[in-house]
């Protein structure tokens, strides 16, 4: 099983979830961190990294004695990675998305494989949970074949939770298409609810099961819980706007071993997921 | 000689566009007999990446030795360079008033890009 800690809005508690959930299944879960612009669990679970391996893409490297110049690379890059000017072919690494179309189009073998790093994968253990995070490298802007690296990393067998990146874009989705359940973080703020929104719509077009966790859920109003009942998203745990809570996260703590009765209740989250997970038919579009 | 100058309309009374990929015109000038094509940039303007690149690389095809522009990024920058194609920023007023500025050799040519990338 698969599971997928997302949210629209950053900063709602994502990490939180994702952690203690995981420290609370600790033996049953691997942890992935899949936000790979800015990974924050090794913040909390300080995993000691026994593995790391540095991730390419697929990139044009012009054979120039081969080369006539005719530019249907240049042509078919709708990036514009490959430019042709008289007889200078350049190329620009950092706009190409390794699609290959121009080494299929030269009608003179003339492009080599190059690469390009994107950034890497790591494996470790922290606080006893196997933890996998990618790291992208510093400039960096094309993150998903990165992340699919980090979900291909895990055990397939056994249960995954997914720390997602914010947003709905690209990183988003490769976070999490082909998982078994979208858990939403959000918080009962217009901000949060507008993006979550925007999430959702995201989850439903991937056809995933899908809840909420509303944090801080004392503070704001209650759209969010108007929205969640119009949705039928079931709301699977609300976590208040607590000053020890707050505290912990500033300190790098993890609220289950701070405030040990948070631990049957990230598990009881747990179950509630498995449970849902296991009532649904299978059968979604394969990663 | 022709020369590449960027421009906010389709004639030599217009205003001089600062940005050069995404500019709106590309006027391509023949400085000794004062004709000119237009380059109509829309499809630079709106693409999602690489615009600079590929207005370079239409200017080259055009056959212009010299570019005049505001501003200058990275990648247009080297498509210009490896085309052979002297670039002078920090442009503006008319079009026609920089083809006097040129005749006159009252250019500044930059050895680098003159602005950011931009993503």
């Amino acid at each position: 099983m698969i599971i997928s800690v997302a949210s629209g809005k950053g900063g709602t508690g994502k990490t939180t979830v994702a952690t203690n959930m995981a420290i609370s299944m600790k033996g049953e879960c691997t942890l992935l961190d899949c936000d790979v612009e800015e990974p924050n669990v090794h913040l909390f679970l300080h995993p000691l990294i026994e593995r790391s391996e540095t991730v390419t893409t697929f990139i044009p490297e012009v054979v120039e004695s081969r080369c006539t110049w005719c530019r249907k690379c240049a042509d078919i890059c709708r990036f514009r990675a490959i430019a042709v000017v008289g007889k200078k072919v350049l190329v620009f690494p950092e706009l190409c998305h390794s699609c290959g179309g121009c080494q299929v189009v030269c009608p003179e073998q003339a492009i080599a494989d190059g690469s390009r790093e994107l950034g890497v994968v790591e494996w470790g253990t922290g606080a006893g949970v196997p933890v996998v995070q990618g790291r992208i490298r510093v400039g960096e802007a094309m993150a998903p074949p990165l992340i699919r690296k980090v979900r291909a990393a895990a055990d397939s067998d056994g249960t995954v939770i997914i720390d997602a990146p914010p947003g709905t874009s690209c990183p988003v989705i490769a976070a999490m298409r082909g998982v078994d359940f979208v858990l939403m973080v959000t918080e009962p703020t217009p901000f949060g609810l507008h993006d979550l929104e925007l999430a959702v719509g995201a989850v439903r077009l991937l056809d995933i099961p899908c809840g909420l966790v509303i944090n801080r859920a004392d503070m704001g109003d209650d759209r969010v819980r108007q929205y969640a009942r119009r949705e039928d998203l079931p709301i699977l745990m609300e976590i208040p706007f607590d000053r020890r809570i707050a505290e912990t996260y500033s300190r790098g703590g993890m609220i289950v071993e701070e405030m040990p009765e948070w631990k049957e209740k990230f598990k009881s989250l747990f179950r509630q997921i498995e449970g849902r997970v296991k009532a649904t038919p299978r059968g979604r579009t394969a990663q | 000689m022709k020369i590449a100058v960027t421009s906010m309309g389709r004639d030599l009374t217009s205003a001089v566009d600062p940005r050069f990929g995404r500019a709106a015109y590309i006027l391509i000038i023949d400085t000794d007999t004062k004709d000119f094509k237009v380059i109509d940039n829309a499809v630079n303007v709106s693409a999602f990446k690489g615009a600079g690149i590929q207005a370079a690389t239409m200017i080259a095809e055009a056959g212009a030795e010299v570019l005049l522009t505001g501003y200058c990024g990275p990648n247009a920058f080297q498509t210009l360079e490896a085309a052979g194609i002297k670039v002078g920023s920090d442009i503006s007023g008319t079009v026609a008033d920089v083809v006097v500025a040129f005749v006159e050799g009252k250019i500044n040519y930059i050895a680098t890009a003159n602005a950011e990338g931009h993503w």
